[in-house]
């Protein structure tokens, strides 16, 4: 089979006896829960696999499952996993009946993300098993394993991906299916419940559990120590950049010793005899210098370390084989030069998209007030930061276009106006509108509804359809709930409704509705 | 054998098609294949690209390295040129010639036409009026396709039935039209490297 290596997780959680896939939406983690809800083992073995509203209901949801006795996993960006810190942390606390494992795809390099936070930092602090794939295949057997490495401790395990692998194709063997775990409860019905003092005992365990890990990972295949003739440097190489180093070399045979690591915590075992054979090394992480940045220490003199954090590689951005042969000294290639004549191409709104309306009655209606009072949020909506929008000032994390307008609103910035999608608000936008309803905070709030989480790629919204009663639920008034249809042929009427809005001093909701012309393509296409 | 190929394109144009084309071919020809694909906000009208790894032997990189490429294979004359660094000295680059302007600065295209006849190894295909000549537009990608199948080492049937394979499911109209496509645009090629 030729699958993503988001596809090969997919397809190697279903073949372990998968029940139930909770997530929202991400890049680049995405086509894991597409690939699943399109799978024709989705129907035979009833697997469960709608979006949820957030990463952190995802997460909850998935270890409610785990809790049921059976094998399920939460998929999620990397700063999805922000969202799902509580779950995430305490879950390890608890540990699991039925396998849990939690898929995040890293995106270093920042391709289409806001940050490039790397979750293997996140296994850590949470003290769990971390696998990191270097390829495909090791994608799938990962995901078909790890539900047995969870069983085996009663502990989540966390699945690694990064943008590169999760959206590489290449081919995977299967192993066979296996069936789904029938409903269990915990042995111990006092597991799940973190008391203080029954968390205290809880935490000891799973303290004491770490030496255990460590045991797993000297054991894993997954983990490889490769002898080379030459003995300087070692080189360490994680996950994805393993692939980097042996493209460099002939018949991928490196001459230098090389320690893979795909498993975590890291093998001190392994580690003492990779350090006996060589005097110094080089660190390829495809993200944050974990590895690295352990192994010099606060001290930094035990030998020479070198990687992200001395400049043989770059401190920020994806590695690529060119990066590494660089870092190990081999001559560069004579390449082309790119022409002068190449200019940036930046992606955009697509021609006809809702929210360029939206943003062209903003603009005209706000001008009064001048410039710098737009606040929005994570979605295609973003894209009003370029020309010729201009219109919005903040894209931070998913909500907080609601609560940082309340906030500088409370601070006289009145009138402050929210931009932010279906979608997002569903996600995080809900309590803080209800913040802001508390406190009587002067904001606009314009939900800019295409019914669809559109960046991504056209999942399904939480709430579509339902968008205006959630409002009033939560406490606007029904007279400041105004919906509007974002097209050319209702620009005037629209500047009108958002004049009106802006000078109300309290919570108003402005819900901009017409479909992602994308989706509404793709349906009539369909049809 | 061994063929390492950039694709490049604008969001929407249908590069993936190629490279699942292509893929296709390459499998039914039982060589390896690693393909890194660009999905989430590019996709939204912004530079493209795909690397596609073909071979006999098992591939390491989801990246192809630098001055290595064999093709780049570009449905915009402008993005072909971007990733010139990833041509090998004797690459080839296979290019549309048809601008999408959807940037206020985009470069004056005989500009663009005499930077890319610079390069020693060009095929410069219109692949939107051969699309146009067969009565489908939205075929240009397959044009641009056609045109490069010489230069990968895999019997043309291949290429057919990856084309068949990738198309199946939209009707044996698209099918055939896109077959077209794909022999207007390799002939194409061929008289021009003589």
């Amino acid at each position: 089979m030729m699958l993503l290596g988001d596809e090969a997780v997919g397809q190697g959680v279903m073949d372990a006896g998968l029940s139930g896939i909770y997530a929202y939406p991400g890049t680049p983690s995405t086509e894991i829960m597409e690939y699943i809800q399109s799978s024709p083992l989705t129907k035979q073995s009833n697997i469960r696999c709608e979006w949820s509203a957030n990463e952190k209901t995802a997460l909850e949801a998935a270890l409610g499952m785990s809790y049921a006795g059976q094998r399920t996993i939460a998929c999620m960006k990397h700063v999805g996993l922000n969202v799902a810190a509580d779950p995430f942390i305490n879950a390890a606390i608890t540990g699991v009946n039925g396998g849990l494992i939690i898929v995040v795809a890293d995106d270093p390099s920042m391709h289409s993300s806001q940050n490039e936070q790397d979750s293997r930092f996140f296994g850590k602090f949470a003290m769990v098993p971390v696998l990191e794939p270097s390829d495909q295949q090791e994608a799938y057997d990962m995901a078909y394993t790890g539900f047995s490495l969870s069983e085996k401790y009663n502990i989540p395990v966390l699945l690694r991906l990064t943008t590169r692998l999760a959206h590489s194709r290449s081919g995977i063997k299967r192993s066979p299916v296996l069936k789904q775990k029938k409903l269990n409860l915990p042995a111990d019905p006092t597991q799940f419940i973190l008391l203080p003092a029954m968390a205290r005992k809880k935490y000891k365990r799973l303290i004491s559990q770490q030496s255990l890990f460590e045991y797993e990972s000297s054991k894993s295949s997954f983990n490889k120590l490769i002898k080379g003739k030459n003995k300087n440097p070692g080189i360490i190489a994680c996950g994805l950049a393993y692939n980097y180093l042996i493209e460099n070399f002939e018949d991928h045979m490196s001459p230098y010793t090389v320690f893979k690591i795909s498993q975590y915590p890291v093998s001190r075992v392994m580690m003492a005899e990779f350090l006996g054979l060589c005097r110094e090394m080089l660190v390829l992480e495809e993200g944050y210098p974990l590895i690295e940045e352990s192994l010099r220490g606060m001290m930094d003199d035990c030998r020479t370390v070198h990687g992200r954090m001395d400049g043989y590689l770059p401190r920020d951005g994806e590695l690529n084989p060119d990066l590494v042969a660089d870092a190990i000294g081999l001559p560069s290639r004579k390449i082309f030069k790119v022409p002068d004549i190449v200019r940036d191409r930046p992606p955009s709104l697509c021609k006809g998209c809702s929210h360029a309306d939206v943003f062209s009655a903003l603009n005209e209606a706000i001008e009064v007030y001048g410039k710098g009072r737009v606040f929005s949020d994570i979605g295609c909506y973003t894209l009003g930061a370029f020309p010729p929008y201009n219109a919005i000032y903040t894209c931070v994390d998913m909500g907080a276009s609601v609560t940082m307008a309340k906030g500088a609103a409370d601070a006289g910035l009145v009138p402050a106006v929210t931009v932010i999608g279906d979608s997002t608000f569903t996600h995080s936008g809900m309590t803080g509108l209800l913040d802001a309803v508390n406190d009587q905070s002067p904001v606009t709030i314009i939900i800019s509804d295409n019914s669809t989480t559109a960046m991504t790629g056209g999942q399904k919204s939480s709430a579509t359809g339902r968008l205006a009663d959630i409002c009033s639920g939560i406490g606007v008034e029904k007279d400041h709930i105004r919906t509007i249809i974002p097209l050319k042929k209702y620009h005037r009427e629209n500047v009108i409704v958002l004049k009106e809005e802006l000078g109300y001093h309290g919570v108003s909701v402005i819900i901009a509705q017409r479909e992602c012309i994308q989706t509404a393509g793709k349906k009539k296409r369909a049809s | 054998m061994k063929t390492d190929i950039i694709l490049a394109g604008v969001g929407g144009q249908g590069i993936l098609t190629i490279a699942a084309s292509i893929g296709m071919a390459a499998l039914h020809h039982n060589l390896y294949l690693k393909q890194a694909e660009v999905h989430g906000m590019s996709q939204r009208g912004g530079a493209v690209q795909s690397h596609l790894r073909i071979s006999d032997r098992d591939i390491a990189s989801d990246l192809i390295p630098l001055g290595t490429a064999d093709l780049i294979i570009s449905v915009e004359p402008m993005e072909g040129l971007r990733y010139l660094p990833y041509l090998s000295e004797n690459g080839w680059l296979i290019t549309n010639m048809n601008p999408v302007k959807n940037i206020p600065d985009y470069p004056d295209p005989d500009q663009l036409i005499r930077a890319i006849k610079d390069i020693s190894n060009y095929i410069l295909v219109d692949a939107d009026q051969i699309a146009s000549e067969i009565g489908s537009k939205k075929s240009g990608n397959m044009v641009v396709m056609g045109a490069a199948t010489p230069f990968i080492d895999i019997p043309y049937s291949s290429f057919e039935v990856g084309v068949g394979k990738i198309f199946v499911r939209k009707g044996e109209e698209t099918v055939k039209i896109n077959l077209e496509a794909l022999r207007r645009g390799r002939e194409y090629s061929e008289r021009m490297r003589k």
